[in-house]
């Protein structure tokens, strides 16, 4: 039974990773480069709702409205401001740094205006926990809120890139950024258009997990922001499957470490894990083979 | 007019302060005054101990001045905040010596306290932490403490529960990369057994991984735990509280000082911690004179009622000045021939605090005085028995 408890307990935690996840991979898919600033982005909606719903009183559906809103414009900004004019630059590692000085200056600026205080966060899903075996298994309906949205969501965006222009557009770019542009697809828009999404992913991932963890600091995003990257190269980088399958792995394994073994190492088990999967399969589960370019 | 005033004032006092000098007579030397530092957290996650410490000493201090100082002279107070962290703390100190600060009350949190006290080690400037409590705070012997030490605690709990019978059968979940919240489950780790209480389950988190809490609750509920021993903060208190709800969990929770402030996490819902026991030194709802006083002072000029860093940090300044007069301190001593003298005063001095009676310190830098109990009921401390 307490097998069980704990399965449940890796999937709610997964099912936050996999939501989380699925923008990294978004962003690295097609602009490949590391969005550090994901996390923060994360927090920054986090923050919209709960300023909307326990400070002016809205309703939580116009309060996550508003936080997509936020968090993709916000995205669109920092893509524009500090990833596009590096994008040519020499070195590679130039946006790498300047996605996590994006990272620091979003904690920080919610540190000014918000305070280091914790927040609790109320949540905003209003289902019923299911209760099964008589009380002993509790799946409670942020866990299933989480998972039904991030099905709908990889189902979404796997739809999306086949299926519409824009779509094909930034499989284009993510193939080849110079050829693409020869065939007349605005390469900087395209990527604009990446990051809206993947920020928009992040506001409603700050949404789901404030709900299902609910407290709120500025350093919030930092932490699952991290496990998320580390999920979505478990799954193979670059792959929407491969990240939401990554991210309830990592989760299960996360718990099953914490039960198992021990509850101080589950981090180690975690990132010991991770160097197993990625020394047998680089590119991690369902990741494709492609040579990098040097 | 004014200004010839001032002048004359100011001659009238370097006149004093010449002939104190030339004399050993005791007067009040205007251009000198006790340049008290503060260092603690105002921003972070353990912002509300900052906070109430920065208040407190503040209190204290101006109720000190008001009463015609220490030995005569005034007291001036400088902050700084360490948002917690152990170098920012020590940078924090540095700033306070550029403005020549004689002694530190501080600092609030045990990690930085550590930091911060091998530095007025070596500079041999007296320093009093109103609650480091880790032991390794007070190792330095230019160092004392006002609050219970971490073992203390966890030996107060354990002895607590033990001679209430609260429970026999006990799950505890502590922070392992803290050494506050490691400090005090060991200690009472090695207490229970005498206690008569078996731990059924001991669970860790990392300051890393401390979102998730369903694993260490699933162990102390299949251990069968009675009570769940929580020697952590309040911000994951919290969090483990409101996980404990959702999972169908009606559990006692113990815990020990670093609960307090569980209460004023924005936006939480109070309901969750309704039962919840802690160890503190200090209840806000005590009867007597001197707490009363102090609650309504602090209310008065903060808005907030005290919680015990508060008034521990307020009971550190009033120790400053009793073992300042207890040596006949003065203000322009050289910071270390000040904390030489201060070491020795303070075991002597007893002081009768708002965190105990008859507090008397060791020369280890350990005060000794009696734990109490409060319960939250109605969304409020209460003392108990």
């Amino acid at each position: 039974m307490s097998f069980l408890s704990y399965l449940i307990s890796g999937v709610s935690l997964g099912s936050v990773y996999a939501i989380i996840a699925l923008g990294y991979t978004m962003v690295y898919g097609i602009a490949k480069m590391l969005n550090f600033a994901h996390g923060d982005v994360i927090m920054v909606g986090s923050f919209v709702v709960f300023s909307c719903v326990s400070g002016m009183g809205l309703p939580p559906l116009i309060a996550i409205l508003l936080s997509v809103i936020v968090c993709t414009t916000l995205g669109i900004v920092i893509e524009g401001v500090a990833y596009r004019p590096l994008r040519n630059a020499a070195s590679p590692l130039a946006v790498l740094i300047t996605a996590i000085g994006v990272s620091y200056l979003l904690q920080n600026v919610a540190l000014l205006i918000y305070g280091a205080n914790t927040k609790s966060f109320t949540s905003v899903i209003k289902v019923p926990a299911l209760k099964l075996a008589g009380g002993a298994l509790v799946i409670t309906g942020e866990t299933m809120v989480t998972i039904l949205s991030g099905i709908v969501i990889m189902i979404g965006l796997i739809l999306f890139i086949k299926k519409t222009k824009t779509g094909q557009a930034m499989l284009a770019v993510s193939e080849d950024k110079g050829a693409a542009q020869l065939m007349g697809i605005n390469v900087n828009r395209t990527i604009s258009i990446t990051f809206a999404i993947g920020s928009a992913l992040a506001a409603i991932a700050g949404v789901l997990l404030c709900s299902a963890y609910p407290s709120l600091t500025p350093y919030t995003g930092a932490m699952p922001g991290i496990k998320a990257f580390v999920a979505a190269v478990f799954g193979g980088i670059g792959s929407i499957p491969g990240a939401f399958i990554g991210g309830i792995f990592l989760g299960i394994l996360e718990i099953f470490g914490k039960a198992y073994i021990s509850s101080q190492m589950a981090d180690a088990i975690v990132f010991a894990v991770l160097i197993v999967v990625l020394v047998l399969k680089p590119t991690g589960i369902l990741g494709k083979n492609i040579q990098e370019k040097v | 007019m004014r200004n010839w005033k001032k002048a004359l004032s100011v001659t009238a006092a370097m006149a004093m302060a010449v002939s104190a000098l030339a004399a050993p007579v005791s007067v009040n030397a205007a251009d000198e005054v006790f340049k008290i530092g503060g260092i603690g957290p105002t921003t972070g996650g353990a912002a509300i101990y900052g906070q109430a410490v920065k208040n407190a000493t503040e209190l204290a201090i101006n109720e000190v001045n008001e009463a015609g100082g220490i030995n005569g002279y005034q007291a001036e107070f400088n902050y700084q905040d360490d948002e917690n962290d152990a170098e920012k703390s020590v940078n924090a100190y540095n700033t306070l010596k550029d403005w020549d600060m004689d002694i530190l009350v501080g600092t609030v949190t045990s990690t930085p306290c550590v930091a911060v006290g091998n530095e007025t080690a070596a500079d041999n400037m007296f320093q009093l932490t109103p609650s480091g409590s880790a032991v390794e705070c007070v190792v330095n012997p230019n160092v004392f403490r006002v609050c219970f030490s971490d073992p203390n605690q966890g030996l107060a709990s354990a002895q607590y529960i033990g001679e209430h019978k609260l429970a026999s059968k006990v799950a505890v979940i502590y922070d392992s990369s803290d050494v506050y919240s490691s400090g005090i489950y060991q200690k009472f780790a090695e207490e229970a057994g005498n206690q008569g209480i078996e731990i059924v389950a001991a669970e860790a988190f990392t300051a890393d991984n401390k979102a998730d809490f369903s694993v260490q609750l699933q162990k102390a509920k299949d251990g069968g735990a009675e009570l769940i021993f929580l020697p952590i903060y309040y911000t994951e208190a919290s969090l483990i509280l409101a996980q404990a709800n959702s999972m169908g969990m009606d559990i006692q929770f113990f815990g020990c000082d670093g609960m307090d402030g569980i209460l004023n996490v924005e936006n939480f819902d109070t309901s969750l911690a309704e039962g919840l026991m802690l160890l503190t030194p200090f209840a806000a709802d005590a009867e007597d004179e001197k707490t009363q006083n102090f609650v309504k002072a602090y209310e008065e000029a903060y808005g907030d009622t005290p919680n015990q860093f508060a008034a521990d940090a307020y009971d550190a300044v009033y120790a400053i000045k009793a073992a300042a007069e207890k040596a006949d301190v003065k203000a322009d001593m050289e910071v270390s021939d000040m904390c030489e003298a201060l070491k020795t005063a303070m075991t002597e001095i007893t002081l009768d605090g708002i965190t105990g009676e008859g507090i008397t310190w060791t020369a280890d830098g350990e005060p000794s005085k009696a734990p109490k109990a409060v319960m939250i009921q109605d969304g409020a401390y209460t003392a108990m028995e």
